[in-house]
């Protein structure tokens, strides 16, 4: 009796143990922490939309090499403090082989000793340039950096011989960076800048900064930030009648902004654009047009809303991860691997050529110079 | 050039001034009536701007049909607040109530929020984008509408503070609450009114100036902020005083960012706050009220 209920049990037990085994081996675990409410819900949103829809639609064509995805989607609310907990409920518990995100710089710095420690590769969504640089083992990001785009307007104002410069640039993280991103860069290449104005991400009315640089008279200005703080600049610019060629970060490539602003006000604004916000002006010979178009449309199809570059941030994690499954296995190490050899990959922010020395990837081929022109991009060379 | 560069200054201030003296009288309303200050007072200034967006857009009104319709919601949304919010605590001591119109700002943030996403959105100017010219400074015909209306308002409070039966009653409530109360004015209707008028104000306020700073779910905050720094600055008087406050407010505010630098453009603002608390805590107009035993 004693010897058949063992039997029974030692069968059960090693039933049990394949089950795990092979539920081990046909599934792997993404995890991903992205700031869906709180202050960074615009990054957030799209980031979740888009891996949720990817992994779907990966895994309806049978998955990667057989092997079928989870995403693990945690929301940190843009808190660094709940994202580092999330981290590491990710590793420790639900034991996933790589994380994507997290949405923010500060929350990915925090995050980092985490990762490091635990030796899984975490694919930032943050465009910070400290997050890459110096370059960590396990750490990799896809936003371009900031001084990417930075140099991007400043080589087109050196070709049309714009030489001094005001600045206009947000209290916040972004437009910190970016204020010294353009700093240095214009010291490097001999521009000079003859007003350094800031607002708050809040304020309402731009005038006495820009009545100040109206007075100086600086060949162009450069305002730093993301809506609706820039709309307010562009409406404030055409109130005071400011003919100075006006410059955007980044930040504010999207239909929303022509909106925001009114098609009038931001007239002739020009700026540097991720290739997915006017894919419908880029060349059909761009490597990266048939990806951008796909990716629009599924996102509209899913959700209703034109996909953004935000969103974006998280494709491109999504396309490193399942590239590196592909090319190398799914542990986390053989998955940091894949990352890291990644090469011509054509992806949303550009096409990634990742190396053990550069963890980004994208170079200045993944923004274009546009100008605003009746309420719709136009290429300027 | 400095002269258009001051007047620019001045008219720039004058006119987000004049939104900061709008909510701040609203914050002033319903202090004198409850001796509450109602946080809340912000996301109202939201919800006008909001609202008249739902009407304008999703219900396809035209502007001037959208505006008295997103005032008249935020007015119920006022009395819902009172009626679901103030009214049935048990022991109304101010800091219970303070506390209160604190979670009722985050409430309603947060259902705005969920109604209307994250995204910020942009109303119409009333009547075109074209810069008017004075004296070298420019303005847009909005700034116009928010002076006009912030002048209009001020005379309407005006004549019922002091020339309506429920005006003087809300004064006397003011005064003297147990006093009001014994002489036979109902002054639960009268907080219950102060609280519809003031979510008037500030939807008010809130749409008037959407046209200029657009709006999303957030913009109660800053706003509800500076303009409680006016009502503080006026003594918390709920008329002129108020919006001279705010004018103040915003011209200083303006002024420090362009003469001064921009980066301490909020912090003028917040030192003045501070130093109308320590050296004259019943604001610049009023004067000092004596304990009487």
């Amino acid at each position: 009796m004693m010897k058949r209920l063992l039997a029974v049990c030692s069968a059960m037990a090693v039933c049990l143990l394949m089950a795990t085994a092979s539920l081990a081996s046909g599934t792997i675990k993404i995890g991903a922490l992205f700031a869906v409410t709180g202050p960074a819900a615009f990054l957030g949103e799209p980031e979740k939309k888009t891996l949720e829809m990817l992994v779907k639609e990966t895994n309806s064509k049978g998955g990667i090499n057989g092997m079928k995805l989870e995403a693990v989607i945690y929301d940190t609310g843009g808190d660094a403090t709940k994202a580092v907990q999330l981290a590491t409920k990710l590793v420790k518990d639900d034991k996933v082989a790589v994380i994507i995100g997290p949405s923010t710089t500060g929350e990915s710095m925090a995050v980092i000793p985490v990762v490091e420690k635990e030796k899984i590769p975490l694919i930032s969504c943050a465009a910070g340039i400290k997050i890459t640089d110096p370059v960590k083992h396990w750490v990799f990001k896809t936003p371009a950096n900031d001084h990417v785009a930075a140099e991007k307007i400043l080589n087109y104002m050196s070709h049309h011989k714009q030489k001094s410069i005001a600045l206009l640039t947000v209290t916040d993280g972004f437009g910190a960076s970016g204020r010294d991103q353009i700093k240095t860069l214009a010291r490097q290449k001999g521009f000079t800048i003859v007003a350094d104005e800031v607002y708050g991400p809040k304020d309402t009315d731009m005038t006495a900064q820009l009545t100040k640089i109206r007075g100086i008279k600086p060949d162009a200005i450069i305002c730093w930030g993301t809506n609706p703080g820039p709309a307010v600049i562009t409406k404030n610019v055409k109130q005071l009648g400011i003919k100075t060629p006006l410059y955007m970060s980044h930040g504010v490539a999207s239909k929303k902004f022509i909106e925001l602003a009114g098609a009038d006000a931001a007239e002739g604004v020009m700026l540097p654009a991720g290739k997915l916000a006017i894919y419908d002006v880029l060349s059909k010979n761009d490597p990266q047009f048939k990806l951008l178009k796909e990716y629009d449309h599924a996102y509209k199809k899913s959700y209703g809303s034109e996909a953004s570059t935000f969103g974006g941030y998280a494709y491109d994690a999504f396309l490193l991860t399942s590239n590196a499954i592909k090319r190398s296995g799914s542990t986390p190490e053989q998955i940091r691997n894949g990352i890291e050899q990644a090469s011509r990959l054509v992806s949303i922010s550009g096409v990634f050529n990742m190396t053990a020395k550069d963890h980004n990837g994208l170079d200045l081929s993944a923004f274009e110079m546009v100008r605003i022109h009746k309420g719709d991009w136009s290429m300027i060379k | 050039m400095l002269f258009d560069q001051i007047l620019q200054y001045c008219l720039s201030g004058l006119s987000t001034g004049a939104i900061y003296g709008l909510i701040g009288v609203g914050f002033s309303i319903i202090f004198n009536a409850t001796g509450i200050i109602n946080f809340a007072q912000g996301e109202f200034v939201m919800l006008g701007g909001m609202l008249t967006l739902l009407f304008l857009e999703t219900l396809a009104l035209p502007l001037w049909a959208a505006i008295p319709c997103a005032i008249a919601a935020s007015m119920v949304a006022g009395l819902l607040f009172e009626r679901l919010a103030i009214r049935p605590l048990r022991q109304p001591t101010p800091i219970n109530l303070v506390i209160i119109t604190i979670g009722g700002s985050i409430l309603i943030r947060g259902l705005a929020m969920l109604a209307w996403g994250k995204d910020t959105h942009a109303l119409p100017p009333f009547s075109g984008n074209d810069p008017i010219s004075i004296l070298g400074a420019t303005i847009l015909p909005q700034h116009i509408w928010i002076l006009v209306v912030t002048v209009f308002i001020v005379a309407v409070n005006r004549f019922y503070f002091y020339h309506t039966i429920s005006g003087k009653a809300m004064r006397a409530c003011a005064y003297n609450r147990r006093a009001a109360g014994l002489v036979g004015i109902d002054v639960r209707r009268m907080v219950l009114f102060s609280f519809v008028i003031s979510s008037a104000l500030g939807s008010i306020a809130g749409l008037i100036v959407a046209p200029l700073t657009m709006t999303s779910y957030d913009v109660g905050i800053m706003l509800g902020l500076k303009g409680f720094c006016a009502a503080i600055i006026g003594g918390m008087s709920s008329g002129i005083a108020t919006v001279i406050g705010g004018l103040l407010l915003g011209i200083l505010e303006s002024l420090g960012a362009g003469l001064i630098s921009s980066g301490y453009k909020d912090a003028i603002a917040f030192i003045i706050l501070l130093l109308i608390l320590v050296i004259r805590p019943q604001g610049l107009f009023g004067k000092a009220e004596s304990e009487r035993v």
